[in-house]
């Protein structure tokens, strides 16, 4: 181990504090016996059991949870066949236009997305709900998954979908048997994209829910509204720790599939 | 099996396996295969040799069908391979890159094309060992293709593509990315399993020394078009161009004017102030026609003195040594300008070499030893 020299010291903590003493500061507070927020009066817990207790933030849960696992999922669907198409399909007409069009969410204002989307639907009659909300995400989330999928696929060795179609592949079943097992955790780490996306929007969902579909970032807000309660903090603590259990779980299989490659690799230069 | 026996292209009531019938392939304006007519016979090694670009690799995907031609028909066995797509024909191919699954293991790879025909288990398993006994990789079979090495990836994309009994097999450079050595070892085992499975072979290669090796013909390819098509020792000693007794090994080009002499003998005038050199010919010169003679430099011969009874000798000063081990090259300058290399095996040791730079030689051959050729 080398020692840190004072400055490095300094730089890191100064640079942790500015990453993470928010959250240490909430989830503190989530643990806080008075029901003032600022006022520490003592360990406990009770604001974890209220929470358990409260319909409305569960139901919150329940949809956000739905609506990010669907339209996450069409989105990952959606965007890889995008992909495929702009990266695969050579030049057809208006291969300028879609690529230049799919792209454009990125870019779009979060308002005038939602915006749109609120007008599109109330245009077309379509009652505000879940699918609704999902309907919007897929929208947005998909350009996501498809950068991340494209630029996977443009360092795809093209002679690998050639081999499967010369060993007698059907094109259909040489993307199923060899190019998606390949392309396989770009298409996962964009569905993890969109979920995440999906998860934490508030602006977008908060156009195309309905009375009967509160998700979870829009009912945090508006119960912040009305004042920040311990129960909010013991809320977000939680999905902080869902977070973090899960990039921890992601990183240590990343570090352990790079190890057990190295150790084969290892295993085949000794023969 | 006697080597000289096997010779199809000199039949001609033998019916091709391939036949290349007036194709042509465009890409845009450029025009990769120019109006090509070739056939390839059952059992055939073929090499397809030329620089990149010169549409090797082009006539091969036509094959494997990842192309289609501009114009022409190309036939397999008799039939127009044109409306088949790739997956549905008895071709397979090995890759450059040798495009391994490299999600699957050895075994896996090599029973893939196998299973996509819904081969019962049992004659699957039986098929697969069997072509990993082929290529000796019996013991790699659970590996991924990742953890092997580079000789070893080139069998099992040997054994893969094999594995369907192909009746035509296509190489794509199978060999570019081995060294030297690996490469020598892999031409002949690829013989031998050609020899083995009676498959017909297609190779690509820009390595003339490999097609010469393996191949029972090697055609000869320039812009699309073929220049020359013939057995390896046909390609080399009466190469029909220019073009090609440069592209196959080293040779030195001396133009001039043919005259025709007694029967099929020339004389070739090349230089002011020197005696016409004299050659025989099997093709036929007007007189005065512009001519070119390729001669080797293993049938150059290098003396102090005039040989006696030399058809041919010129005088020149020795310019450049190349030491090759087994053999030199020396760069002889002719009082022209011209520089001619000739070659001798070093049978004695370096230092009692004969020759030393600017030395005065004789340059010696026979009448028979170069080719007369137009252009």
């Amino acid at each position: 181990m080398t020692r840190l020299s004072w400055f490095n010291v300094v730089s890191l903590t100064l640079g942790f504090a500015f990453l993470y003493l928010p959250m240490v500061i909430l989830i503190i507070f989530s643990f806080n016996e008075s029901k003032l927020v600022t006022v520490w009066a003592g360990f406990s817990t009770k604001w974890y059991g209220e929470l358990l207790q409260n319909e409305a933030f569960l139901d919150a849960a329940w949809v956000t949870l739905r609506v990010a696992v669907f339209s996450s999922t069409i989105a990952t669907v959606l965007g890889t066949m995008a992909a495929y198409v702009l990266v695969r399909g050579g030049r057809f007409f208006g291969r300028t236009l879609f690529s230049g069009m799919i792209y454009a969410p990125l870019v779009m204002p979060e308002v005038i997305t939602g915006l749109s989307l609120l007008l599109l639907f109330i245009g077309i009659g379509l009652d505000r709900g879940i699918f609704t909300i999902v309907l919007a995400h897929t929208t947005f989330s998909m350009c996501y998954v498809s950068v991340v999928v494209s630029s996977r696929l443009v360092t795809f060795d093209r002679s690998l979908e050639e081999a499967a179609l010369d060993l007698g592949c059907a094109p259909a079943e040489a993307f199923r048997l060899v190019t998606l097992p390949i392309i396989a955790p770009a298409v996962i780490s964009g569905w993890l994209l969109a979920f995440t996306l999906s998860l934490d929007d508030l602006v977008i969902a908060s156009f195309t829910s309905g009375p009967s579909s509160t998700t979870l970032p829009i009912k945090i807000f508006s119960s912040v509204r009305l004042g920040v309660s311990p129960e909010i903090n013991a809320l977000s603590t939680l999905m902080i720790a869902v977070v973090a259990v899960g990039v921890i779980i992601a990183s240590l299989a990343t570090k352990r599939a790079a190890l057990q490659r190295r150790r084969e690799e290892q295993l085949a230069t000794q023969t | 099996m006697d080597a000289s026996a096997f010779a199809p292209w000199e039949d001609p009531q033998a019916q091709p396996l391939i036949r290349f019938k007036n194709v042509t392939k465009s890409f845009g304006t450029f025009t990769a295969i120019d109006d090509l007519s070739l056939d390839i016979f059952e059992k055939e090694f073929f090499a397809l040799l030329g620089p990149s670009g010169c549409g090797k690799t082009t006539m091969m995907r036509m094959l494997a069908g990842f192309e289609t031609p501009t114009s022409g028909v190309i036939e397999l066995a008799g039939q127009d391979i044109a409306p088949v797509p790739p997956n549905q024909r008895a071709v397979n191919m090995m890759f450059q890159s040798y495009a391994l699954f490299p999600h699957l293991s050895i075994w896996d790879n090599i029973a893939f094309g196998l299973k996509r025909d819904k081969m019962p288990k049992l004659d699957l398993q039986e098929r697969v060992e069997a072509m990993l006994k082929l290529t000796r990789l019996e013991q790699f079979a659970r590996r991924k293709p990742h953890q092997i090495s580079g000789g070893q990836r080139q069998r099992v994309a040997l054994a893969r593509s094999l594995a369907k009994a192909p009746k035509l097999l296509l190489l794509d450079e199978p060999l570019g990315a081995l060294d030297k050595k690996l490469r020598q070892d892999t031409q002949f085992e690829l013989m031998d399993i050609q020899e083995t499975t009676g498959t017909t072979f297609v190779i690509v290669t820009h390595d003339q020394e490999e097609a010469m090796t393996v191949a029972s013909r090697v055609a000869v390819m320039d812009h699309g078009r073929i220049i020359q098509a013939d057995t390896p020792d046909r390609i080399y000693e009466s190469p029909n161009s220019v073009y090609v007794a440069d592209f196959i090994g080293d040779v030195n080009i001396i133009q001039g004017q043919a005259n025709p002499g007694e029967g099929d003998g020339y004389r070739l005038f090349w230089t002011e102030g020197q005696p016409p050199l004299i050659a025989n010919s099997t093709k036929s010169f007007s007189a005065g026609q512009t001519c070119h003679l390729a001669i080797r430099p293993e049938k150059v011969t290098i003396s102090a003195e005039r040989p006696e009874d030399a058809a041919n000798a010129v005088r020149g000063k020795v310019l450049d040594i190349a030491y090759l081990g087994n053999l030199s090259t020396y760069h002889v300058e002719l009082p022209n300008g011209l520089v001619i290399k000739a070659q001798t095996a070093n049978t004695r040791r370096i230092s009692r070499r004969s020759f030393t730079w600017e030395d005065p030689v004789w340059l010696s051959w026979t009448a028979t030893a170069g080719v007369l050729l137009a252009n």
